[in-house]
């Protein structure tokens, strides 16, 4: 005897009234809760459970950070010259491409000028779909523009950092983005226009050891793995298990080199508080 | 006993043999001179001929011999001993793998900065290779305020596998002391030569390396990575670290070519430790001659001209 048993014979559903669950409807959170991916986007992308920041892009940041979601990008155009020829397993040229398709993007890090709670504000924020977000020289290049731009509009400077440090494949060129930020933020200084860091998950590497260590505020999502040298070289140099929440926002904080951790969701309040702190 | 590298076997076979020939010489009454010389011309002609064609690999090598001068090793020579080292970052410690302080160049008040490595494993420990930790950075932007204070020039010496990643480095921010070392040199009001002795490792070399001259030694390397840390990431396997370092282009040369330095500095025929007292004075000479045209610039324009140089750098359309 078979469980169930059907009723009416030869049911047939035509195809365009089948009832189909579309891509990337649900949202499994690290805990294993699934939720959906409309309440996620609702929530500036934090799961409402856990407060667990899921990794977004610059696309969405933007979205949050200004007002309608209206703004201007900056030297949107700018694509890495592959100014060594580099080839591993791969070419470099068809790695970028191969990016580029993947994400829609040019390179890791998009620069726009809006505004936010009223304010002008310039934002650059990298992506790490993007090889990792990794800095070679057209990182360097928008952040440049966009400190330009937010220097002749006379407006603050905001970089969210995701990024897994520098591109190896622009090699010396990789290590210069480091100097050649840190020369234009003296500029960004020179004119009195403040830098807010937003450090987010992962930044580590070059990031860190240039300008996203570099704000007039230093501010971190919370949870975010935030470090110098990744967690495996360090457990391989001191031969130990590192501690429980090493390199996490929160150490940061705790080690004095953040001036608070703002949770996704009230990123735009505390800006307008920042901004006017800074302003008025 | 001298160490030779693995391509240099024709170099050390010539050296024994020139050495046997000595023997012979002294214990026996057969004149040598004429093949002592023959020998000589011949180690002459094939040192350079190996030295010609060094691959980035073998370079990588030689900036790494254990005999070449360190950073103590140039100041003294230069500074004719006349070197008064300053220690502490007025913090935490004193890194001992940051060395610095006041030094003279033929009368001139010089600050010197610079990696220290071991010879021998008791120093390698106490240097920590080389490897600085934040202090070091720290100890290093403070040395760097006090030549500024007092308008001496700087000069970095840098040789560094890379920062120190350690767990204490990151506790104690070992990002933020090499970006306010980056932030904090762009605007420094005096001149600063930065020389790359020996490894120019990523931004452990860079914390110590924004200047208004940027130059490398003959056979040393400066790069974002180490070939065998290259080769272990992108190819996952530490066999491809010569195809790594070719393809790093992390020679003298390159870096030259790609504007990321401003010269070269020739090195004698086998190498800066195959004659040190000739690299020591070539280097104080390069020094002294830089340091003089940079002095004809007043301070701003110095400056602005750094923060250009860097702002160029980059390859993009």
């Amino acid at each position: 005897m078979s469980w169930f048993k059907r009723s009416d014979k030869g049911i047939v559903t035509p195809t365009k009234e089948k009832k189909e669950t579309p891509d990337g409807f649900w949202y499994k959170t690290p805990k294993g809760d699934i939720i959906e991916t409309t309440e996620l986007e609702k929530n500036n992308y934090v799961t409402p459970e856990e407060g667990y920041h899921t990794r977004i892009g610059s696309k969405q940041y933007f979205e949050i950070i200004f007002d309608k979601n209206k703004y201007q990008t900056i030297a949107p155009e700018l694509e890495s010259g592959d100014p060594l020829n580099f080839e591993d397993t791969k070419k470099y040229k068809d790695r970028i491409v191969a990016s580029q398709k993947k994400t829609g993007l040019k390179d890791a890090m998009e620069a726009a000028y809006g505004k936010t709670n009223g304010q002008p504000l310039v934002v650059a924020c990298m992506d790490f779909s993007f090889i990792g977000g990794s800095m070679g020289s057209v990182v360097g290049e928008k952040i440049a523009k966009a400190i330009d731009v937010a220097i002749a509009k006379e407006c603050p400077f905001m970089l969210i950092t995701k990024s897994g440090g520098a591109r190896m494949m622009e090699a010396g060129f990789s290590l210069m983005q480091m100097a050649k930020t840190s020369a234009k933020l003296t500029q960004l200084s020179a004119a009195k226009q403040p830098y807010i860091a937003y450090l987010t998950d992962p930044t580590t590497g070059g990031v860190t050891a240039s300008f996203a260590m570099l704000g007039d505020i230093n501010i971190a999502e919370p949870g975010a793995l935030i470090g110098f040298a990744g967690p495996r070289v360090i457990k391989e140099t001191i031969g130990k298990d590192l501690p429980e929440g090493f390199q996490t926002s929160e150490f940061l904080l705790e080690k004095g080199f953040l001036d608070f951790i703002v949770d996704r969701t009230k990123l735009k309040e505390k800006l307008e508080q920042v901004i006017r702190m800074f302003k008025n | 006993m001298r160490t030779y590298l693995d391509f240099e076997k024709p170099i050390e076979e010539l050296n024994t043999t020139i050495e046997k020939t000595n023997e012979i010489g002294t214990k026996g009454s057969v004149d040598i001179s004429t093949t002592l010389r023959e020998l000589k011309d011949k180690l002459d002609e094939t040192t350079k001929s190996i030295y010609a064609n060094l691959t980035p690999w073998q370079r990588v090598q030689v900036s790494r011999h254990p005999e070449r001068p360190y950073t103590l090793d140039y100041i003294k020579a230069i500074t004719n001993n006349d070197f008064l080292e300053l220690h502490g970052d007025r913090n935490v410690k004193d890194d001992k793998a940051m060395v610095g302080g006041f030094g003279s160049i033929d009368g001139q008040t010089v600050m010197f900065i610079g990696q220290q490595k071991g010879r021998n494993t008791k120093q390698r420990n106490f240097r920590n290779f080389g490897m600085a930790n934040p202090e070091g950075y720290r100890k290093a932007l403070r040395l760097m305020k006090l030549a500024e204070k007092f308008n001496k020039p700087i000069v970095c010496l840098i040789d560094t596998p890379g920062a120190y990643p350690g767990l204490e480095a990151e506790e104690r921010g070992q990002g933020e002391a090499i970006a306010r070392n980056l932030y904090e040199m762009m605007i420094l009001k005096v001149p600063v030569i930065c020389i790359i002795i020996g490894e120019g490792a990523s931004g452990g070399a860079l914390g110590i390396g924004i200047g208004d001259r940027v130059l490398m030694l003959e056979n040393t390397w400066y790069s974002v990575i180490s070939p065998e840390s290259c080769s272990s990431i992108l190819w996952r396997s530490w066999d491809y670290k010569e195809i790594a370092a070719e393809a790093l282009k992390l020679t003298g040369k390159d870096m030259l070519k790609n504007k990321l330095i401003d010269g070269i500095i020739k090195e004698p025929l086998g190498g800066a430790h195959a004659e040190p007292e000739k690299m020591y004075k070539k280097l104080k000479t390069e020094i002294k001659r830089n340091l003089s045209k940079l002095n004809e610039l007043d301070a701003l324009d110095r400056i602005d001209k750094r923060i250009d140089k860097f702002c160029k750098m980059g390859v993009y359309k």
